[in-house]
């Protein structure tokens, strides 16, 4: 059986049963146990209708799980055996799901939970550990998520950019557990493309896309990180980087520019240099200036930076650097990389330990202190 | 979406301000500082915040590999050591701010004469994996 497809029509059924009138939060539930319930029966007897039966089987535990509750409160309600027929949707559904996941009102590790239970039909289970937390924790803030969604109108149109963030988030978050979060989210941003003519949506996707190419060479079999001008690119999923590129140059081309297009150019053009030494990083400053008018981030001003050193040379760099806060994450960092390309080996070593010391994850701390070990020794 | 523990220290940390030793308070009171603790465990689970904790005994042994074949060394307690570690509680949540938010509530716990001990605590973020976007 294809667990993918069967998740892929996730966000299908729910809305079938929100739009026959269930509450989200009940409706959600039902499907999570439709999925399972699937995962049980379909390897022996796989339905034709595969959507059909997801719904079937989600709608009758929806009624059930609704009158139980009636009968628990001592109501008597009925509640009809048959769906009313549903208004024809003004906006597709999957869509609208998507934005309700998203919603202002959560926070982004609800939003991120919720998106990938409702819309990416992974189980609680699955989601608690990828995330490295029990698995109760993660079903309270499911729970918690949908109770907050629960008043949100089904029809009104959402803001894609709160959807984008959401996405973005979930790739970034790498890969723990038996779940590839990338990937997923790789696969969430192409349904979400395919319902939606956004070229943001379209820039996200060729973001995802160009550096999920490289992720095969991105770390070595010792788990320590391997920096891009030192990456195999043999390695890069070529096939992977086309459409990325593909993608990008149609949303580009549309002339609505926005940062995620604008990261997926620098991406692009990562991607397009044979040797790390032919990266076109004139073009690629010009891409961040561009990154600069799009948003306040000092986080693109450090990498323009660093662009500049290479294109300019690391004085240029460096004074780039100075007028940018040295509070900034991985400014140490970027600092010791521009010292040792001016020749400064004793600051570079010492401004590695000290980023070694600030290194908010341990892959790169490892990074770090190699490199502060690596000139020591080189000195003498 | 960042982990944080919270550590409370036996000893080591800076002096609180309701600073009674426990073994001075009422029943009650360690009573109302138990469920304080339990109360405040619970409220993270229903906020979807809550990874683990645990306390640890004040007693524990110091150990050193001595050379291949050998068992290894035990030593200690060392009465110059300053830290003592009492106990932990790891969340996983939005950001630095709401990590600092919940240890302040954490310290709050109450103490002697019912009154919040004020004890400090300390906040540790957890080193993570790399981001998939770093260039």
């Amino acid at each position: 059986m294809d667990e993918l497809l069967l998740r892929s029509l996730t966000p299908g059924v729910l809305a079938v049963l929100v739009r026959r009138g269930a509450d989200f939060a009940a409706a959600e539930d039902a499907v999570q146990d439709a999925l399972v319930a699937a995962v049980r029966v379909w390897p022996g007897d796989t339905p034709r209708d595969p959507k059909g039966w997801l719904v079937t089987v989600a709608w009758r535990r929806f009624l059930d799980a609704a009158r139980a509750d009636a009968s628990r409160r001592r109501r008597e309600d009925r509640l009809d055996e048959e769906p009313a027929p549903g208004p024809a949707p003004a906006v597709d559904d999957t869509l609208q799901l998507y934005f309700l996941c998203a919603h202002p009102s959560l926070t982004p590790s609800s939003a991120v939970a919720l998106t990938l239970r409702a819309v990416g039909g992974l189980t609680t289970r699955q989601i608690a550990r990828a995330y490295l937390v029990p698995e109760t924790t993660m079903a309270q803030r499911i729970s918690r998520a949908k109770r907050t969604v629960s008043g949100v109108r089904f029809d009104r149109p959402g803001d894609v950019s709160t959807v984008l963030r959401v996405l973005y988030l979930v790739f970034n978050e790498g890969y723990f557990g038996d779940v590839d979060l990338a990937a997923e989210a790789i696969r969430l941003t192409r349904q979400l493309a395919a319902a939606i003519d956004h070229p943001e949506v379209a820039g996200l996707l060729a973001l995802m896309l160009l550096h999920h190419a490289r992720r095969a060479s991105r770390t070595a079999p010792d788990g320590s990180l391997v920096p891009l001008a030192e990456q195999d690119r043999g390695r890069w999923d070529t096939g992977m980087i086309a459409e990325g590129v593909e993608i990008l140059q149609a949303a580009l081309a549309r002339d609505r520019l926005g940062e995620f297009q604008a990261q997926a150019a620098v991406a692009a053009l990562h991607a397009d240099a044979p040797t790390a030494e032919e990266t076109d990083w004139v073009q690629i400053v010009e891409w961040y200036d561009e990154l600069a008018g799009l948003t306040d981030s000092p986080v693109v001003r450090l990498n323009r930076a660093v662009a500049v050193g290479e294109a300019d040379g690391p004085r240029a760099g460096l004074a780039e650097l100075a007028a940018l806060s040295d509070s900034l994450p991985r400014h140490t960092a970027v600092a010791a990389y521009l010292h040792e390309r001016d020749g400064d080996l004793p600051a570079a070593a010492r401004l590695y330990a000290e980023a070694a010391h600030k290194a908010p994850t341990l892959a790169e701390r490892d990074h770090l202190t190699r490199q502060a070990a690596r000139i020591n020794a080189e000195r003498g | 979406m960042a982990k944080y523990l919270l550590l409370k220290h036996y000893r080591g940390a800076p002096a609180a301000v309701n600073d009674v030793p426990m073994d001075r308070w009422t029943p009650e009171e360690i009573s109302a500082h138990m469920q304080y603790m339990q109360d405040f465990a619970d409220r993270l689970e229903k906020t979807g915040e809550f990874v683990d904790g645990q306390a640890l005994a004040p007693e524990g042994s110091w150990v050193r590999y001595d050379g291949e074949g050998r068992p290894p060394v035990t030593d200690g307690p060392f009465a110059e050591t300053k830290d003592l570690i009492a106990g932990w509680m790891i969340i996983d949540v939005d950001g630095h701010d709401r990590a600092v938010e919940l240890a302040g509530e954490l310290s709050a716990a109450p103490g002697a004469g019912g009154k919040p001990i004020h004890e400090w605590l300390e906040v540790r973020p957890f080193l993570t994996a790399p981001p998939t976007v770093t260039e």
